[in-house]
């Protein structure tokens, strides 16, 4: 059984961090103002909100905490409370029926933090744009930082989209 | 499916006559919606064929179906607050997916506008010494969609858990309204990502029904390695969790390897990790290389190496049995009342899976087993999740051995009159209804999809009584069911 689990394991299965260097990662630093890191320090805690998804960006923002993407080595860590939190990361099209309690968790949520929108449904409300049950994007409720594009955004995009944060941009 | 739906007379004998025979426990109801001025509903008999009523909705209302059988209850009041009909006798008179934050009432029907002002909503009530009262949601602590759970507790012991959702209503049914069958796809395969390709299945099913035409062979066998690989992924990750929610996360670790290994295959083989919009109307967008048919073998072989060891852990880690054993016990006549599709049901002894039992291409040339148990607990339902795993295993390596060539894609020519159809397609939660009425023009006029977890949500209220309210969160995942997929 132990031979099973370890052998499981083997070889390391975690991908390899984007670098700096990395087009897409520069790309989404160049849109954040301010570091994450600059002003906290390499540790991050994430709070998720679904303000009215598919459950798809759920599904993938679960994968980052598998072996292969393994969030927390980067100082990443999703807490249970907004309270605790740094960064919202959002998910959805706003839906009116969720418009409230997004607004209530930013409130929650101490300052200095950042707002990352995930997926395209986030971005703008995509292919619920127009009904008359959605407020729209995230940034039509709460600030946005940064917009992480993906139906859903894959494990990879989102990681970057996270390192980004943290490395990016100068203000 | 493509019998042809039978449309019954206005004054509402056979709609009655459903009805009763729902509440005498001698038919399973399928579905039940609005549509323009009349109230539509599919009931499964036990010969196991289905049968469509409906009754117009001539001063606005019509008679209750949920005054007399309860698994309609929700469903009554979301097409009330769609189409703003009245259910004559009920005794639950509020409203579902409307919580007041709308710009108008009845959306999709005669529509008034409304200042957005949120409505109270009364949670049903319980009374006794030292009882008191825990509010969950809609923002939840872990990654999960959003729903509100309102706990009455005597100490740790649940007493009534009622929940509210409908915070995640996107107005997915009016924005079909007028969509061309493309966008129609696209809207039926985001009402529930993780079941991405069973939706784009039954949408894509009920239009060809409707149009009276059928996918090419190969496209079916397509569809079907999508739908196994899907469910595959589900079960992986649904092990995994409710392990980690008894706090096993060793078991999660090694099922989330499997679950990205699958989303991996997925991505190779028809180039999208969820699999979505690879289901299109007339057939599929994607074709099966050779390389992408040794990816989902090198894949079955895989798990068939590593998954037995899990399961050996599983079953022998008495410390993990002590948390799901006799945990959240769903009793075998609520799960038959209300029709319980999926896992859900299956744990608690019903029989019943629609790719058996109503059969649809491809399945209908494949023999499989469907496990089944009957202790109904949160231990039940991760076997009967481990079970459907091997059998998935098997159907996959049968459909590629019998994939069939040629084209993957059928013209869709317009029908040039309205016509309508209907689907019953086995998601890895359950069988989710999919009823279409086209248009004239060949756009959609009405697209009904009703989840399977419509009929699973109120028996969690019902299994999780009398456990402690920590057990919450393991039975909430053993149930899996979809948040989205019902607030729509």
């Amino acid at each position: 059984m132990r031979n099973t689990l370890l052998l499981g394991l083997r070889p390391p299965l975690t991908e390899k961090a984007p670098g700096l260097e990395d087009p897409e990662l520069a790309a989404l630093a160049s849109t954040v103002k301010e570091a994450a890191e600059r002003a906290l320090g390499r540790s991050l805690a994430i709070r998720h909100v679904d303000a009215g998804s598919c459950n798809g960006c759920e599904l993938e923002i679960h994968a980052l905490g598998n072996a292969f993407y393994d969030l927390e080595r980067f100082g990443f860590r999703f807490v249970a409370s907004p309270r605790h939190a740094d960064v919202l990361l959002v998910t959805g099209p706003v839906t009116l029926n969720m418009r409230e309690a997004l607004q209530r968790t930013y409130d929650a949520t101490p300052g200095p933090k950042w707002v990352v929108a995930s997926g395209v449904c986030a971005a703008d409300g995509g292919v619920f744009a127009g009904s008359y049950a959605i407020a729209g994007g995230v940034a039509s409720v709460v600030p946005v930082d940064l917009v992480i594009p993906g139906c859903p955004p894959s494990p990879a995009a989102l990681l970057r989209g996270l390192l980004a944060l943290m490395r990016g941009g100068s203000k | 499916m493509s019998a042809s739906l039978r449309v019954s007379p206005a004054n509402g004998a056979e709609w009655r006559e459903a009805t009763r025979l729902l509440a005498a426990g001698e038919a399973t109801l399928v579905s039940l919606w609005g549509d323009d001025g009349r109230m539509r509903m599919a009931v499964r008999q036990a010969s196991g064929a289905l049968s469509f009523v409906e009754v117009a909705c001539e001063d606005g209302s019509f008679p209750s179906v949920a005054s007399v059988h309860a698994p309609a209850d929700r469903l009554e009041r979301a097409a009330c607050d769609l189409f703003g009909f009245t259910a004559r006798e009920t005794a639950d008179k509020r409203r579902w997916l409307d919580h007041g934050r709308w710009p108008l009432r009845h959306p999709l029907g005669q529509a008034v506008p409304h200042d957005g002002a949120p409505d109270a909503y009364p949670f049903l009530n319980a009374e006794g010494e030292g009882l008191h009262q825990i509010p969950v949601g809609p923002v939840h602590a872990g990654i999960i969609e959003p729903g509100h759970f309102r706990f009455h507790a005597g100490g740790e012991s649940v007493v009534r858990l009622e929940e509210r959702l409908g915070y995640v209503h996107k107005g997915v049914d009016r924005l079909m309204r007028g969509a061309n069958l493309e966008r129609g796809g696209v809207l039926a395969a985001r009402v529930s990502g993780d079941s991405t390709v069973a939706y784009g299945v039954a949408f894509a099913r009920a239009v060809e029904a409707a149009l009276g035409i059928e996918a090419p062979p190969r496209a079916h066998g397509l569809r079907g390695l999508m739908a196994e690989l899907e469910r595959i992924a589900n079960h992986f990750g649904d092990i995994g969790a409710v392990c980690n929610d008894a706090a096993f996360a060793l078991m999660h670790a090694h099922c989330g390897i499997l679950r990205e290994r699958t989303l991996r295959t997925a991505k190779a083989a028809f180039g999208h990790r969820l699999m979505m919009d690879a289901v299109v109307p007339g057939g599929v967008a994607v074709d099966l290389t050779p390389e992408g048919a040794e990816a989902i073998r090198a894949l079955v072989r895989h798990v068939r190496t590593t998954f037995p060891g899990l399961v050996q852990l599983y079953d022998n880690t008495a410390s993990l049995q002590d948390r799901t054993v006799g945990t959240g016990v769903l009793n075998v006549d609520l799960a038959r009342r209300f029709g319980a599709g999926g896992v859900v049901g299956r744990a608690s002894g019903r029989d019943f899976d629609a790719r058996r039992d109503c059969p649809y291409p491809p399945y209908d040339a494949f023999s499989f087993e469907v496990p089944i148990r009957r202790a109904g607990d949160v231990n039940a339902r991760i076997w009967v999740r481990i079970e459907e795993v091997g059998e998935s295993l098997s159907l996959i390596e049968a459909m590629l051995l019998r994939l069939a060539g040629g084209p993957v894609l059928a013209t869709l020519a317009s029908a040039g009159s309205a016509c309508e159809g209907f689907a019953l397609i086995e998601t890895f939660r359950g069988e989710v209804f999919a009823h279409v009425r086209l248009a004239n023009d060949g756009v959609v006029a009405r697209c009904h999809l009703r989840d399977a977890s419509w009929f699973q949500w109120p028996l969690l209220e019902a299994a999780i009584e009398g456990n402690i309210v920590a057990d919450f969160p393991l039975c909430n995942k053993s149930f899996n069911c979809s948040y989205s997929g019902c607030d729509l």
